[in-house]
């Protein structure tokens, strides 16, 4: 009964889309305000009918309802509530019917708070939702309908997949999610721009919030994912250069890119027509991450030649927008006004040249992810393009924009001084003089360009704090004055702070995990001692225990340094009797910014147990980068500039002169 | 959800197998020197009944296999380069991670710069030829005529004579 009304609510939903993606245009055309409206009441009830048939697939997996094909192939009874809940979305069908229920989401969001858009324009945009929507529905009702009964219904089901029984897959794919169908948003503003032939800097008001949002999601997502990955698959990687992982960061590095470019669009009325194709390659890019990873096509081409009823239909989703969309950019861009001109020295030119380099990134991406699939199916001839093909590639293209990060928000609007702004980074570029200094005489001369690499992360820290103790003159006034300008700065300002200085500290990161990973491999038996960058840790003894799912092997460790204890850290091994699989759960141990990291192998004969052990100096930065990054967007977002139809702020009486300037 | 489907292959071909995982203690060489070499090798080359893992992550028993392959052939004397074109020659060029820059990899390896040389050279000319007689939004020319040119020389000189006395 349940599955039936939850595949009832999806039709019901399709229908809902039809008619949303038809009729505001019709109204849109006539000027007919009821018409244009009706966008509004379709967007809102399709939100409630997709939610309806969400709910209805979360209770069927948790009343355990293995009559149902979907919950019978991903679900056991005796797997806790959490899982129950979060496998829902941990298999192609579920995670289809999660993607429609955000996008609807979002549309139900513009509908409920786009009072103040022009309504011709909020009908275009909930249109083009429409479309979308529309397109997805038919996708899961036609070859992933997660409602399919069984003829013959089991007693017990399959059991999800072990490595997905986690906490950080809980939340992983909703907010990756949150990311990638926010950038739809963005997307039904660029094409109703293209359809109403008018763009102006209220447009791009009107979408920097939406891509703020879609942004902050994803930044938070992929993070979220490298560090599940890290602590769940068992040999401490956190990147892997893997296509799905790739799939996610083209629409970041995209989506970065056009926040940057909307920002000088909104200040300075410029790069419009950039700006709108921005917004369509980075919604492409997520929908060509879907296609990538619910198609099949990347375990194989053949996987995807042999059924490749999905992968088709998607790859038709994708050709119809993605071609759409470039196809209406083409013939309507040009009669898109060019705005206001600036010199190459300017802030306009700086978030240029930030536009050059991300998107050059991103095409490192894509046709690194690509290539490989693309010339197996032109010439048969396989490939391989990893890790060390990125590093030599995508790399490199860090090294000029993270150097141009501090100069662009200090750089006037129309033409700056690139000396002036030089010699304001000045303290900055000290700091990252004495850091290269330290860490090259610490580390004795070891790798010659990590304490290159760190320096240039200071810089970029460094040049984010210079940044704000220029707009508050902090050591040129008083300080009670300049904590009341710091009180004054917009809220983006401090965004744009925290967010640049965010890119730094994941360097930081990222540097000091690559270059100085200490590790110990060995095989080791109850009160044996390993040793690893000073830590001494004991092996107490080996257990077993049974779990809810699983059994559990736990090896228990004595963590010590200098002859002081310090923790216990208990690494696992779970296997799963439903799917004869298993886990490794590997133990982390947190000293500051730095981990120890412990998984372990198969036991010996003899009744010894393969270890791994890790030192990871300050790897934990990796992730508090982006997370200090995803803060920033928040503040930005805050800023009462972005929130559209927010009263304009009481000018204040003695405004300094540095504060006014628009800030990002 | 990316990651998911990702593992659920990977995870499907290597825990159902064996529940070893990348290099074994057994496999380490005695020399520290020659296995680091032997890692950093193993970083290159592609675990080839994998998704995109290379033989130092993998736990899947070809990756073994093959991390004993390298160093064995470590072992007998041969170069970094000697070791991987053994490898080539027996498994193809599928083995490597960072593929070699020949004809059909020519796109791969040059879209990067030839995107940023012809994107900077994009801007450059797109610049200049703004500069030269466009207008804005309202229909003004956005550059100025030789008359008006004259005109502000002769204001800015004479606002800089203004001051110098």
């Amino acid at each position: 009964m349940i599955a039936e009304a939850g595949h009832y609510a999806l039709v019901l939903a399709l229908a809902l889309a039809l008619i949303q993606s038809t009729v505001p245009i019709v109204g849109a055309r006539l000027r007919d305000p009821a018409l244009m409206n009706v966008a509004r009441s379709t967007a809102l009830a399709q939100l409630l009918f997709v939610g309806l048939s969400f709910v209805a697939l979360v209770t069927l997996h948790v009343t355990s309802d293995f009559s149902v094909a979907n919950v019978f192939e991903n679900s056991h009874s005796m797997k806790p509530l959490l899982y129950k809940i979060t496998g829902v979305w941990g298999n192609h069908e579920g995670s289809m019917l999660l993607w429609v229920s955000i996008l609807a989401l979002f549309g139900g969001l513009v509908a409920a708070f786009g009072n103040n858009l022009p309504l011709s324009l909020r009908a275009h945009v909930l249109a083009v939702q429409g479309w979308i929507a529309a397109a997805f529905y038919l996708f899961i009702l036609i070859t992933s309908n997660p409602f399919l009964r069984i003829a013959n219904p089991p007693i017990e089901g399959r059991d999800l997949n072990p490595v997905l029984q986690d906490i950080g897959l809980a939340v992983h794919p909703p907010m990756l999610y949150l990311g990638y169908v926010g950038f739809s948003i963005s997307f039904s503003f660029a094409v109703a721009a293209l359809i109403e032939g008018r763009i102006d800097a209220a447009w791009a008001r009107w979408v920097r919030p939406w891509t703020l949002v879609a942004w902050i999601f994803l930044t938070l997502g992929i993070a979220m994912g490298s560090y599940w990955a890290y602590y769940e698959l068992g040999w401490g990687g956190w990147w892997f250069w893997d296509p799905v992982e790739n799939a996610s960061l083209m629409p970041w590095l995209a989506g970065t890119a056009l926040l940057h470019s909307a920002v000088v669009m909104e200040k300075r009325n410029a790069l419009k027509v950039w700006t709108i194709l921005l917004a369509i390659l980075t919604f492409s890019l997520s929908l060509l991450g879907t296609f990538l990873v619910r198609s099949g096509v990347l375990t194989s081409v053949h996987a995807f030649a042999t059924d490749p009823t999905r992968g088709v239909f998607i790859l038709l989703i994708l050709c119809l927008f993605i071609g759409g969309s470039l196809t209406l950019y083409m013939w309507r861009a040009s009669a898109l006004k060019q705005g206001g001109l600036f010199a190459p020295i300017s802030r306009e030119g700086a978030l240029v040249l930030n536009n050059l380099f991300l998107t050059t990134a991103c095409a490192t991406v894509f046709i690194g992810t690509l290539y490989p699939l693309a010339l197996e199916v032109l010439t048969g001839d396989k490939i391989s393009v990893g890790a060390p093909f990125f590093n030599l590639t995508f790399g490199p293209l860090f090294v000029p924009l993270l150097l141009a990060v501090p100069f662009g928000p200090l750089l006037a609007w129309k033409r700056g001084d690139l000396a002036g702004v030089a010699q304001r980074l000045m303290a900055a570029g000290i700091a990252a003089l004495v850091a290269i200094a330290m860490v090259w005489a610490w580390t004795s001369g070891g790798a010659a360009l990590a304490p290159l690499a760190i320096g240039l992360a200071v810089f970029v820290i460094a040049g984010a704090v210079v940044d704000l103790v220029e707009r508050t003159s902090l050591f040129r006034s008083p300080f009670a004055t300049a904590m009341r300008r710091a009180r004054g700065l917009p809220r983006s300002t401090w965004g744009t702070a925290f967010a640049h200085a965010g890119v730094g500290v994941a360097l930081i990161g990222i540097v000091c995990e690559t270059t100085w990973n200490s590790e110990y491999i060995g095989t080791m038996k109850p009160n044996d001692v390993a040793r690893l960058a000073g830590y001494q840790l004991k092996l107490d003894d080996i257990t077993q225990r049974q779990g809810p799912n699983f059994r559990e092997m736990l090896a228990q460790f004595t963590v010590s340094r200098d002859g002081d204890k310090i923790s216990v850290m208990t690494p696992s091994k779970r296997s799963f009797t439903t799917r004869g699989s298993s886990t490794t759960e590997a133990a982390l141990l947190s000293r500051g910014a730095s981990q120890l990291y412990i998984s372990l192998g198969d036991t010996a004969a003899d009744g010894g147990i393969a270890v791994r052990i890790y030192h990871k100096p300050l790897v934990l930065l990796i992730w508090f980068g982006p997370v200090l990054m995803a803060f920033g967007g928040l503040l930005s977002l805050s800023d009462r500039r972005l929130r559209v139809g927010a009263p304009k702020p009481a000018k204040i009486a003695s405004k300094p002169p540095r504060a006014l300037q628009p800030a990002e | 959800m990316k990651r998911i489907f990702a593992s659920l292959v990977v995870f499907a071909l290597i825990l159902g197998a064996s529940a070893a995982y990348a290099v074994q203690p057994d496999e380490v060489m005695a020399d520290p020197a020659k296995e680091l070499r032997a890692r950093d090798l193993s970083r290159e080359l592609r675990c080839m009944v994998c998704q995109n893992q290379s033989i130092d992550d993998s736990e899947a028993p070809l990756a073994r296999d093959l991390r004993l392959l390298v160093r064995e052939r470590i072992t007998a004397g041969d170069s970094d380069s000697q070791v991987m074109d053994f490898l080539v020659a027996r498994y193809g060029e599928f083995v490597l991670l960072k593929p070699r820059l020949e004809l059909r990899t020519l796109l791969l390896w040059l879209l990067t710069p030839l995107l940023l040389i012809g994107g900077g050279f994009a801007l450059w000319r797109h610049n200049r030829r703004r500069a030269v007689g466009e207008t804005s939004d309202d229909g003004t020319p956005l550059t100025l005529t030789a008359e008006e040119e004259a005109r502000l020389e002769r204001l800015l000189a004479s606002e800089g004579g203004a001051e110098k006395p």
